[in-house]
């Protein structure tokens, strides 16, 4: 029995593949939400294990750091700290069931406009077909085409995500008053002098203001 | 039949055979590596540690490991059974995984990948899925308090790692652990290793691990004079043993990289004999120990922190400085002409 090369492949990504698709669909389907998160993030990791057999190892990486590693974290504080009633929350599902499907068909379509595109698209097959270079890692060729080719829309990509950062910041800040703050320097120059005051107490008549 | 034996069953055989190694003389280091721990705080205390079982209490962590697995699991009622035993797995089997990739010695390494240090990232960023999940699971307050703290403590800390981090990989110029190690190959031995230029970034590095493993002075998850025992005061028997087990791995294994991101690895201390007569592993393991050591005396000198001062430390110093640094050592690599090809 001689197994071809690209059997092992071939099983894991069926493997990664199969749990992604079925972890995706227990997030919708999960009744508890942080479960439901808790199946994005498997959902996620797989995806990672995708991108690596594709030879995207910093891809697979950066999702993880990423995605499972901030994005989802926040995802799972802000579910823990709802208190929803979820019975009441799934009354309405039928409800918003035909709206739902609308946009899944919206997005199935976009996705199979944007396959249909990549398939018959100029120069596309040679890309495809192009062997992954042995002499440059994957981190160092994505680089080479972020910081000279793309460095714009990198740029720009960078000043949208500050925009939102800071937008986020403006938002939230509420300048309460009578609030008492710590300032680090000011407690770090206090002295013996400025801290403290000595006052001789006189038997049986206490402090005098 | 002997193409399927020799290019499927022995190469996955070697390999599980080696991760098995790995593992066993990890797993025994790690109660070792327990022991000197309660040894050394007892020292700075004054205090003799554990003495009682076997010479010198050297059984010690076996006979704690044989009473954790014997004694009953209790799962708290109203807790959320899957996540509160799937926890500890998660915490334990993540801290024991990174360990794929840290060479041990030159070529000793399970698997050599391209982006080993990002793999290692990735990695100890999931650490704070056992957290999160064994603090809610529990369905308790104090639990679930301690687990938020805790994450948002690993959260924070992680940003100033990522940075000291991106300014090692400027200076060595690869995502490879061992390229990482190689770069740090100087003919000034211990002086050309990336501890002396870049000493900020190690100092930062140091304190960072230690609020990222939730060690002493950062052992916010813990605290047990306002917290009880952190995310973990629902859990006995073997789960707690694996959460215990999780963490000390997680610090042995930061010890290692700032073994081979500051400290030159597997390399002598001075590059000609009779250092350089001494095996990789062996300077390797004597590094990790000194960093051990650096942590166990932390935790037997420093007072612990107080939350806000904490954030501040990791958000409002650590960030800003790893940041600046970033810029300071990639202008210095690019006008010096010291980058690395």
């Amino acid at each position: 029995m001689i197994l071809p090369a690209t059997i092992l492949p071939a099983l894991f990504f069926y493997l990664f593949a199969s749990i992604c698709v079925a972890s995706a669909f227990m997030v919708i389907a999960a009744k508890n939400p942080v479960h439901s998160v808790l199946f994005l993030i498997l959902a996620f990791v797989n995806a990672a294990g995708l991108f690596v057999l594709m030879g995207a190892e910093f891809l697979a990486m950066i999702l993880i750091v990423v995605y499972v590693g901030a994005v989802a974290v926040l995802f799972l504080f802000v579910v823990m700290m709802l208190d929803v009633d979820f019975a009441e929350l799934r009354q309405g599902f039928l409800q918003y069931l035909p709206f739902g499907a609308l946009v899944g068909v919206v997005l199935l379509a976009e996705l199979l406009l944007v396959v249909g595109a990549w398939v018959i698209g100029p120069g596309i097959p040679s890309a495809i077909t192009a062997p992954i270079p042995t002499t440059m890692t994957n981190t160092e060729a994505l680089g080479r085409v972020l910081y000279t080719q793309y460095i714009y829309y990198f740029q720009a990509s960078g000043l949208v995500l500050l925009v939102a950062m800071v937008g986020a910041i403006v938002l939230t800040l509420r300048h309460k008053t009578g609030v008492k703050r710590q300032n680090i320097a000011d407690q770090n120059a206090r002295t013996k002098d400025t801290a403290m005051e000595i006052r001789k107490v006189t038997s049986g008549r206490g402090l005098q203001p | 039949m002997i193409e399927f034996w020799t290019a499927y069953i022995w190469p996955l055989s070697v390999m599980v055979s080696q991760s098995l190694l790995l593992l066993v003389i990890l797993l025994i280091g790690i109660a070792y590596v327990l022991l000197a721990d309660r040894k050394i705080w007892a020292a700075v205390q004054m205090r003799r540690g554990p003495n009682v079982v076997g010479p010198f209490g050297l059984l010690q962590s076996f006979a704690d490991l044989i009473k954790f697995v014997l004694k009953e699991p209790v799962i708290p009622s109203s807790s959320n059974k899957g996540v509160f035993l799937l926890a500890p797995l998660v915490t334990c089997t993540l801290a024991l995984a990174a360990w794929a990739v840290i060479p041990v010695s030159a070529g000793w390494v399970i698997a050599e990948i391209n982006v080993g240090v990002l793999y290692i990232f990735a990695i100890s960023s999931l650490m704070v899925y056992g957290v999160i999940m064994g603090g809610w699971a529990s369905n308790s307050k104090y639990a679930f308090l301690a687990a938020i703290r805790s994450a948002a403590q690993m959260v924070s800390y992680e940003v100033s790692i990522g940075f000291v981090i991106i300014t090692v990989l400027l200076c060595a110029g690869s995502l490879k652990l061992s390229a990482i190690v190689a770069a740090q190959d100087t003919q000034w031995g211990l002086f050309g290793w990336y501890w002396l230029p870049l000493l900020p970034m190690f100092v930062i590095f140091f304190v960072a691990a230690l609020a990222e493993t939730n060690r002493p002075p950062f052992d916010l998850v813990e605290a047990e004079s306002e917290l009880v025992a952190g995310f973990m005061v629902e859990y006995g028997s073997s789960p707690y043993m694996m959460f215990m087990l999780g963490e000390y791995v997680a610090i042995v294994t930061m010890c290692s990289m700032a073994t081979i991101l500051f400290l030159g690895g597997w390399l002598p201390p001075a590059p000609f004999p009779p250092f350089t007569w001494v095996p990789g592993v062996i300077w390797f393991v004597l590094k990790v120990l000194f960093m051990f050591f650096l942590f166990a005396m932390a935790k037997a000198i420093v007072p612990r922190y107080r939350y806000d001062q904490l954030m501040r430390l990791g958000w409002k110093v650590f960030l800003p400085i790893s940041l600046a640094m970033v810029v300071v050592v990639a202008a210095v690599l690019q006008f010096g002409g010291l980058a690395p090809k």
